[in-house]
């Protein structure tokens, strides 16, 4: 069905943009032109009202993720239009109030934007069709709640407060998405249609009870219910045109929208009966007896609103459909008469200076006009006849005594509700007479006067509205209320009368009575004072604090644990967890060795053990003399080349070689610039925790290496070796492998390396170190650095071994060899020439950037593989084919070395880059790069 | 020699975890590259061990599996290019930390005994 719906959120979320551009003119234009779209909203609301009084419910739905159920879905029945009417009709009073209320100094714009958001979310809670994208706007009232309630970010109790609404809020919001969640595991859906249509489903659930603590959680946070309702007095350092329209009218009315929702899907059962009508309960009265003993005018509102959401919650508990009605009825009642008391609080302060009840008195003479108004809406609040709030309390009085739920003990609801009464009667009547009568004003900081006369507009629209429902109920509320009701109830609603008059009934007995018990405990409340006075002050704040400190300070606690910025720490414990997730599985292993025959063991080979253990040993021992330890960490590289050449890996064995050459020279030169001691600062307790730990690791990968090395091998090698001469042109298969089968992997390698190298040269190029002048001794460094037999033999054997590495790369295709032994074989060669004459002699004979030399290496590779593009094969396919030469013979050409040299070139730059750079730190070549790049 | 072997594999691994898990950067560096020995060695073992069986054709009559020996290939290499990283990063770190502990700082047990001997 094709509707505007969509329009209704829509209009206000794009009319959050308006006032910050708005803000640049007048503040009666930017008012102006703020309240536009919200009115074209409002407009939108109206046209659909009457085919909602029909009895229709509208729905439009946009796919959003539908994996997820999530939709883009949006309803307007009967409860969504009473809510989207309060939101937007208070909400434009509101922005004509705030124009007035707002001084020269606070930024207009930003506020009105903030109003805007909290509209556009609230209406986006009231009108969702999808129980998570309710959710979703639930929560953006929060956030914007808070940005409201810290308006005046410079005063603490504005940050403070806010802090405190975001975080009961905020919590409640996550118990209440978990309970949405649950409500969709149980139902299978978060449309609210499918959900309001299986309420026997979810109430017979057993996770029923986990659903309804969670979710009326969320809506007793919202909705400041006991004993939760301690952040909505301190949310009024919020300006007062946001407590009047959202801490009275509108957000804290969420919770209930909220219960009221979902009434026809959790309500019903004893539980949701217990939990809901005994928090109204002890809100209504908790809120009510506080409120009469606030000085602050906003303070009294803000318990007087706590009280009254207590009430409409113990309606809604009640579980009667008739109680659901009032409950409704008292939504419409409290939102007027609250939100037009909230303003006229907000003129006084503005007016007169003052909010403290102790010095405003006797304001009648200054202001009769606003006087009124408050005196008409307090009136209202206290339940006198005439007025709206007289209608929904006697229905509230009827409700208590229809109910039997609590047993023998069920006449008590009543009494208690008569007593909430009379509170209320008595803080009502001490916000008419405090106020506005009662002598004169005490050190008042400025003469009270009567506001701007469009101030007023508002608070006079809204008492009118009081009035109007006080004496012609049905004709002015009767349809929407019908609406409303009958979409909460998710049917027809019960028959109800809102008639003024229903003779002489024990509600209106309950009406008197509590009339002349406020009358009379206002009368006697300096005795009422002095008795609460006995009591310390406790403030929530305090509590709250202390709570939020608390939880800090463990979590501090517990990060100091877990996270103490100690790498040292976090390699044990990572250690610790794969030891753990390793050994796990072994246990499962029936036996250690398999079926595969061992090989015998030979003396040579246990002569190379006993070396390697001896090795290995020594460098733990020696660990703390660096130098000795990098020397039996050489004799452990070694004999680890040799395990490879015995075990028939000649490939590996040279390269295991090469690069032992390299990394020693590597270690040594880094080794002059770190201490040559390492401090004895492990306790005996870490070292054997450590030695533990790390002997476990050992045996258990010995072991898995002993359980792998005995079973059977089933590889897919086979088809390498049977491919390597036929389809890649050479007879050694480990180097086909790396540059023809597995030639990707190889090019990503080589980068990697150059990457690497890379990385390397800039961490050089910006180091400034300490560089020792003599050795640990106190000995200086020999004078005759370059030795005359060193320079001349390495001279002498850099064309040898430039040719060993040549032939090493030529045979590297059919015999052990290849690009990378020949690259770290070159590499050495050259190293040696640095070591035995220096960078100085070096320099100018090699005129090679070992940068470029990197980059060509990899381009020469990429080549290599984009050419096969030009025969239209896939990438890196390779070809070799023979030919023969007069002298030479017949020779192969295949792609795969020009991949090779690639490979070689890209070896020889990166160690190069490495080692003759931090060579170099020590001389004037040292590397450096401008501060610029 | 399968016994032997992995002996070796284990006794590096403990020798290469417990040197990781000192405090100062040099011996860390140690560790690794005796660590790496060791994971080089499981990875090539995992072709199993064979004798006389280069992986050249025509060579001899039975072939190791040569592909994890290409794999141990690129492993060293790289993981020289990583020993290095590691060795400029502590360099590094001890030109900009002043000192060359793992985590940056000295511990507290030194901090702690430096104060006690200060109030003495």
């Amino acid at each position: 069905m094709l509707n505007n719906l969509i329009w209704i959120p829509l209009l206000p979320l794009l009319g959050t943009l308006v006032p910050l551009f708005a803000s640049r003119f007048s503040r009666s234009a930017c008012a102006f032109l703020t309240a536009g779209l919200p009115a074209l909203a409002l407009i939108l609301v109206l046209q659909n009202a009457s085919s909602i009084f029909d009895g229709e419910a509208l729905y439009t739905v946009y796919n959003w993720i539908p994996v997820i159920g999530l939709e883009l879905a949006f309803r307007l029945d009967g409860l969504s239009l009473l809510f989207a009417l309060l939101i937007l009709g208070i909400g434009l009073l509101v922005i004509l109030y705030a124009r007035y209320y707002l001084s020269a100094q606070d930024s207009i714009g930003r506020f009105y934007s903030y109003l805007i958001l909290f509209m556009f979310a609230m209406l986006g809670v009231v009108m969702s069709d999808n129980l998570l994208q309710m959710w979703m706007f639930w929560e953006l009232t929060s956030i914007s709640s808070f940005l409201l309630i810290s308006f005046w970010g410079h005063k603490t109790e504005a940050r403070k407060g806010a802090r405190m609404a975001l975080t009961i809020t905020g919590a409640g919001g996550l118990a209440l998405l978990a309970g949405i969640l649950l409500i969709g595991e149980v139902v299978g859906s978060y449309n609210l249609y499918e959900v309001l249509n299986s309420g026997d489903v979810i109430r017979d659930h057993v996770l029923y009870p986990v659903i309804l603590v969670l979710v009326l959680a969320g809506a007793f946070t919202k909705s400041a219910q006991f004993p939760f309702h301690f952040w909505l007095p301190h949310a009024m350092a919020a300006p007062t045109p946001v407590s009047s329209y959202l801490h009275s009218a509108t957000m804290v009315k969420a919770g209930i929208f909220l219960m009221a929702r979902l009434y026809p899907v959790l309500s019903g059962t004893e539980l949701w009966f217990l939990i809901v009508s005994l928090t109204g309960l002890a809100t209504l009265l908790l809120g009510a007896y506080v409120a009469l003993f606030k000085h602050d005018l906003k303070g009294l509102l803000a318990y007087s609103t706590v009280s009254h959401l207590g009430l409409i919650t113990l309606l809604l508990g009640m579980g009667t459909e008739l109680a659901a009605v009032a409950a409704i009825f008292h939504i419409i009642n409290h939102a007027t008469f609250k939100a037009s008391l909230f303003m006229a609080a907000g003129i006084i302060d503005h007016e007169s200076g003052s909010r403290d009840m102790r010095q405003l008195n006797g304001l009648w003479k200054y202001m009769p006009h606003t006087a009124t108004l408050a005196m008409v809406a307090a009136s209202s609040m206290a339940g006198i006849p005439l007025l709206n709030g007289f209608l929904s309390k006697e229905m509230f009085f009827a409700e208590t005594l229809h109910q039997d739920s609590l047993g023998s003990l069920s006449w008590m609801v009543p009494v208690l509700a008569t007593l909430g009464g009379v509170f209320s009667v008595a803080y009502s009547t001490r916000f008419i007479h405090d106020v506005f009568f009662n002598g004169e004003p005490i050190n008042l900081p400025k003469t009270p006067h009567e506001p701007p006369r469009y101030m007023k507009v508002p608070v006079e629209i809204l008492v009118a509205l009081c009035l109007l429902v006080g004496i012609f109920p049905s004709l002015v509320i009767g349809d929407l209320l019908y609406a409303a009701s009958g979409a909460a109830l998710n049917g027809i609603p019960p028959e109800y009368s809102l008639a003024i008059w229903h003779g002489f009934n024990l509600p209106l007995l309950m009406s008197f009575l509590a009339l002349a018990g406020g009358l009379t405990v206002y009368y006697n409340r300096k005795e009422l004072f002095q008795f609460q006075a006995q009591f310390p002050d406790n403030d929530p704040k305090l509590v709250f604090e202390a709570v939020v400190q608390l939880i800090q300070r463990q979590a501090e606690t517990f990060m100091q644990l877990v996270e103490n910025g100690s790498l040292q720490r976090y390699a044990y414990m990572m250690l610790s967890m794969s030891f753990a997730m390793m050994a796990g599985p072994l246990l499962d292993l029936n036996a250690t060795a398999g079926l595969r025959p061992e090989l015998p063991v030979d003396a040579i080979s246990v002569t190379g053990v006993i070396l390697l253990t001896l090795g290995a040993v020594a460098t733990v021992v020696w660990h703390r003399e660096r130098m000795k330890a990098l020397v039996s960490l050489s004799i452990v590289g070694l004999i680890v080349s040799l395990m490879f050449a015995k075990f028939s890996a000649p490939d590996l064995a040279l390269t295991q070689l090469s690069v032992e050459v390299v990394t020693v020279i590597l270690l040594m030169l880094a080794l002059f610039f770190l201490p040559q001691q390492t401090p004895k600062e492990s306790s005996p307790r870490r070292v054997v925790r450590d030695l533990g730990l790390s002997a476990m690791i050992g045996g258990v990968i010995g072991t898995i290496c002993y359980a792998l090395m005995t079973r059977p091998l089933d590889s897919i090698s086979t088809f390498f070796v049977e491919n390597s001469k036929t389809g890649g042109g050479g007879t050694n298969v480990v180097n086909v492998i790396l540059v023809d089968f597995r030639g990707f992997d190889t090019l990503g390698e080589i980068t990697v390396l150059g990457i690497a190298a890379l990385g390397i040269f800039k961490l050089i190029a910006r180091m400034r170190l300490y560089m020792p002048a003599s050795d640990e001794n106190g000995r200086p460094w020999t004078l005759d650095s370059h030795p005359m037999m060193l320079a001349i033999v390495s001279q002498s054997l850099l064309p040898l071994a430039l040719l060993v590495s040549a032939y090493i790369f030529l045979r590297g295709h059919n015999m052990p060899g290849g690009g990378f032994i020949a690259g770290l074989i070159t590499a050495v060669a050259i190293i040696q020439q640095y070591i035995a004459h220096g960078v100085d002699w070096v320099k100018p004979r090699m005129k090679v950037d070992y940068q470029v030399l990197i980059g060509s290496g990899i381009f020469i590779a990429t080549l290599t593989g984009l050419g096969s593009w030009l025969f239209d094969r896939p990438f890196l396919t390779s070809w070799f084919d023979y030919f023969s030469l007069p002298l030479i013979g017949k020779f192969e050409l295949a792609s795969a070395m020009m991949f090779d040299l690639g490979v070689y070139l890209t070896v020889i730059g990166a160690t190069m880059l490495i080692l003759a750079n931090l060579g170099k730190l020590t001389t004037s070549e040292r590397p450096v790069v401008s501060e610029t790049d | 020699m399968e016994g032997i072997y992995a002996f070796c594999v284990g006794l590096l691994t403990a020798c290469g975890i417990f040197l990781a898990l000192r405090g100062r950067t040099f011996p860390v560096v140690v560790g690794l590259t005796l660590l790496s020995y060791a994971v080089n060695l499981f990875l090539f073992a995992s072709g199993r061990l064979k004798i006389n069986a280069a992986a050249v054709l025509g060579q001899s009559e039975q072939y190791a599996d040569p592909l994890p020996q290409a794999l141990v290939l690129t492993a060293i290499v790289i993981g020289f290019a990583m020993t290095a990283f590691v060795v400029i990063l502590a360099m590094r770190g001890r030109a900009d930390l002043g000192n060359d502990h793992v985590d940056g700082r000295l511990p507290d047990i030194q901090a702690r005994q430096r104060n006690r001997t200060l109030r003495k």
